[in-house]
């Protein structure tokens, strides 16, 4: 749990058979094994819109995602609500995803995005390249520093 | 003359785009869907242990990982003399498969299609889209994202977890369904059903409501080609292959589908990279046909649950009892097999068979396996040749998309000659027609990632020297 009881969701998400698409998940899977008291922690191969209920259920969330335009090693951002462009089932965006949460289920959860910069995508593979694990293991102490003190506003700001 | 395209621009291949090439008077004089599929998976599981496949090959798709996982553990069954399963391990292979096309059809209708079929094709993009009818029609959002909850609470419990899950195994299942978590499926059931049936309604009062329009809208006589059941029968699961022409004669009917090469082939043309399958005995350009839902309406003499027989049978009356070739009767069909899937998942949570402990069966060990199911989108193959040291050698997959390639092409170039052609200014609202027709199929693009840095949706118009006229970018 953050700081002032605030429950966390952190949710990573990308495809760990196409190289470093996986840092999502395998984040998520780092994470839940630091252990964090009170931070749920959830993997999937992208989002789909019944993330949204489990967003609503949580005061913060943070969605981790690879990214190939990220500043290395990562970037942290606020986001907000927006419907975005849709085209099919297989992409929603987390701005969709908090967009739905307020709608349906009347959320009034935080919201970031863990970009972490990778750098190869384009093959079918299980590995992360050597660049973006380092740049996962940043984010990672990043981002467990930053549950610690709850302070995720200033972070995302900075 | 000026170019159309309609492109996803995303960084990696497994993306759809639609050209439709026009001349001076706006006329289409060219209209096609390209699926730039990522054809690498075949050769990147090469090497791999046969054992590995049901897992690995979820990889190829975050929609519908479980119907990848579950063909891919059928062609297994071959492999180790597995395919006669114990009643435990196929009732709960066929729950987790249930589960999976309750989760997608929901998916597909509720976040992909209402927006559409609420709003209108040229409706306001900014409200046309899901939360456009969470704002309009909250309580029908809400129905949308449980039942596909529901679905993912199915795959959890029987495939072990979300993502990788190991569920299916060569020859069985690794796990069977325990009393408390059969109860915690319970408990939610009829809840469900209720939202199934309201579901189904929607979409077949909105089809019956606006025949007069829907019935030309990209549409075309076809073939159809699914598994059923050896008593014709609605199977989602497992099957023999049956495949009819347009009026609904037989083209053959219960082919054991480890023989699917005999009747199937597939023609490569030079401006798209995914394969077209036709039926060989009408050759390329009469054997296309179409997969999915529809096709499996039009193919199965009858469903074994109730409501969703009672279902077919109303959208059978629509045609009179002709094959439906109305491209967006794909939405009614869709339903009608979101009800029979809560159906069947209520049926199998009741039947003890899945607490039983026999889950593995094995027998002669065989050098190839072929595993084919009813994938959400159409029939989805899988067939692999494994070495003695148990590493496969040879894979080829013809998934559901690829099957319906011909069709969709056929769906764009009716919508683009019927809605586009001539009109003096192609607005965003006249685009998504075609998209409308597109997503009656909703085309697996391959699940490339899905990373942040990918661009949205652009339309570029392109005169026929190359030079880029207009560019916009929705969303």
């Amino acid at each position: 749990m953050g700081k002032g009881g605030r429950r966390v969701l952190v949710i990573g998400y990308g495809n760990p058979g196409r190289l470093d698409d996986g840092l999502g998940p395998a984040f998520a899977r780092e994470l839940e094994r630091a252990g964090l008291p009170g931070v749920t922690v959830d993997a999937d191969y992208q989002l789909a819109v019944e993330d949204a209920q489990a967003v609503a259920e949580h005061e913060v969330v943070v969605f981790v995602d690879a990214s190939l335009t990220a500043p290395e090693p990562f970037t942290f951002r606020r986001i907000e609500a927006n419907a975005g462009g849709q085209f099919s089932s297989h992409i929603v965006e987390p701005e969709g995803v908090l967009a739905l949460a307020q709608q349906l289920f009347g959320a009034t959860t935080e919201a970031y995005v863990l970009g972490i910069r990778g750098y190869v995508f384009d093959e079918f593979g299980e590995t992360i390249s050597e660049q973006a694990q380092a740049n996962l293991a940043a984010a990672l102490a990043f981002l467990e520093r930053v549950i610690g003190e709850g302070s995720f506003s200033e972070a995302a700001k900075s | 003359m000026k170019r159309i395209a309609i492109e996803p621009v995303t960084r990696v291949e497994g993306h759809g785009k639609v050209t439709i090439l026009l001349d001076a008077q706006n006329r289409v004089k060219q209209a096609r869907l390209h699926i730039v599929e990522f054809r690498g998976f075949e050769r990147f599981i090469q090497g791999r242990l046969f054992w590995e496949v049901p897992v690995i090959v979820q990889r190829l798709c975050g929609i519908c990982p479980v119907s990848h996982h579950l063909a891919g553990a059928k062609a297994m069954d071959q492999i180790v003399g597995g395919e006669n399963l114990t009643p435990t391990a196929e009732k709960v292979r066929r729950l987790m498969h249930y589960g999976q096309t309750l989760q997608s059809h929901a998916l597909h209708f509720f976040h992909l299609c209402s927006p559409d079929l609420l709003f209108g094709f040229d409706a306001d993009p900014a409200i046309r889209n899901v939360i456009g009818v969470a704002a309009k029609y909250p309580e029908l959002a809400v129905q949308g994202v449980m039942l596909r909850k529901y679905g993912q609470e199915i795959i959890k419990v029987t495939a072990g977890k979300k993502i990788h899950g190991t569920g299916a195994i060569p020859g069985g299942v690794n796990k069977n369904v325990s009393i408390a978590e059969r109860d915690a499926l319970l408990k939610d059931l009829d809840q469900n059903v209720t939202w199934a049936r309201s579901a189904l309604k929607l979409a077949k009062d909105y089809t019956v409501e606006h025949l007069e329009t829907l019935a030309p809208f990209g549409s075309f006589d076809s073939n159809h080609l699914s598994l059923v059941r050896a008593d014709g029968a609605m199977d989602l699961y497992h099957g023999n292959l049956k495949a009819i022409d347009a009026a609904g004669k037989a083209i053959f009917d219960q082919v054991d589908y480890q023989n699917y090469l005999d009747y199937i082939a597939e023609e490569v043309r030079p401006w798209s990279y995914m394969k077209f399958p036709f039926i060989k005995s009408l050759g390329p350009e009469n054997g296309w046909y179409r997969v999915g839902p529809l096709a499996r309406l039009n193919t199965a003499k009858f469903i074994d649950t109730p409501e969703a027989e009672a279902a077919r049978k109303e959208f059978v009356a629509v045609t009179d009892g002709k094959p439906n070739n109305i491209t967006m009767a794909y939405h009614w069909a869709r339903l009608i097999e979101l009800l029979h899937s809560v159906e069947k998942i209520k049926e199998l949570l009741h039947d003890p068979d899945l607490q039983g402990t026999d889950l593995v069966v094995k027998g002669e060990r065989r050098n190839e396996g072929i595993g084919l199911i009813e994938a959400p989108r159409g029939t989805l193959f899988h067939h692999y040749k494994v070495n003695e040291n148990d590493q496969i050698t040879m894979a080829n997959l013809i998934v559901s998309t690829t099957n319906n390639n011909e069709p969709m092409n056929r769906a764009v170039q009716r919508v683009a000659a019927d809605h586009i052609s001539g009109k003096p200014e192609v607005t965003e609202g006249l685009l998504n027609h075609v998209e409308v027709a597109i997503r009656a199929y909703d085309p697996c693009l391959s699940c490339a990632t899905h990373a942040l840095g990918k661009m949205p949706l652009v339309v570029e118009l392109v005169d026929c020297e190359g030079k880029l006229v207009d560019r916009r970018a929705k969303g």
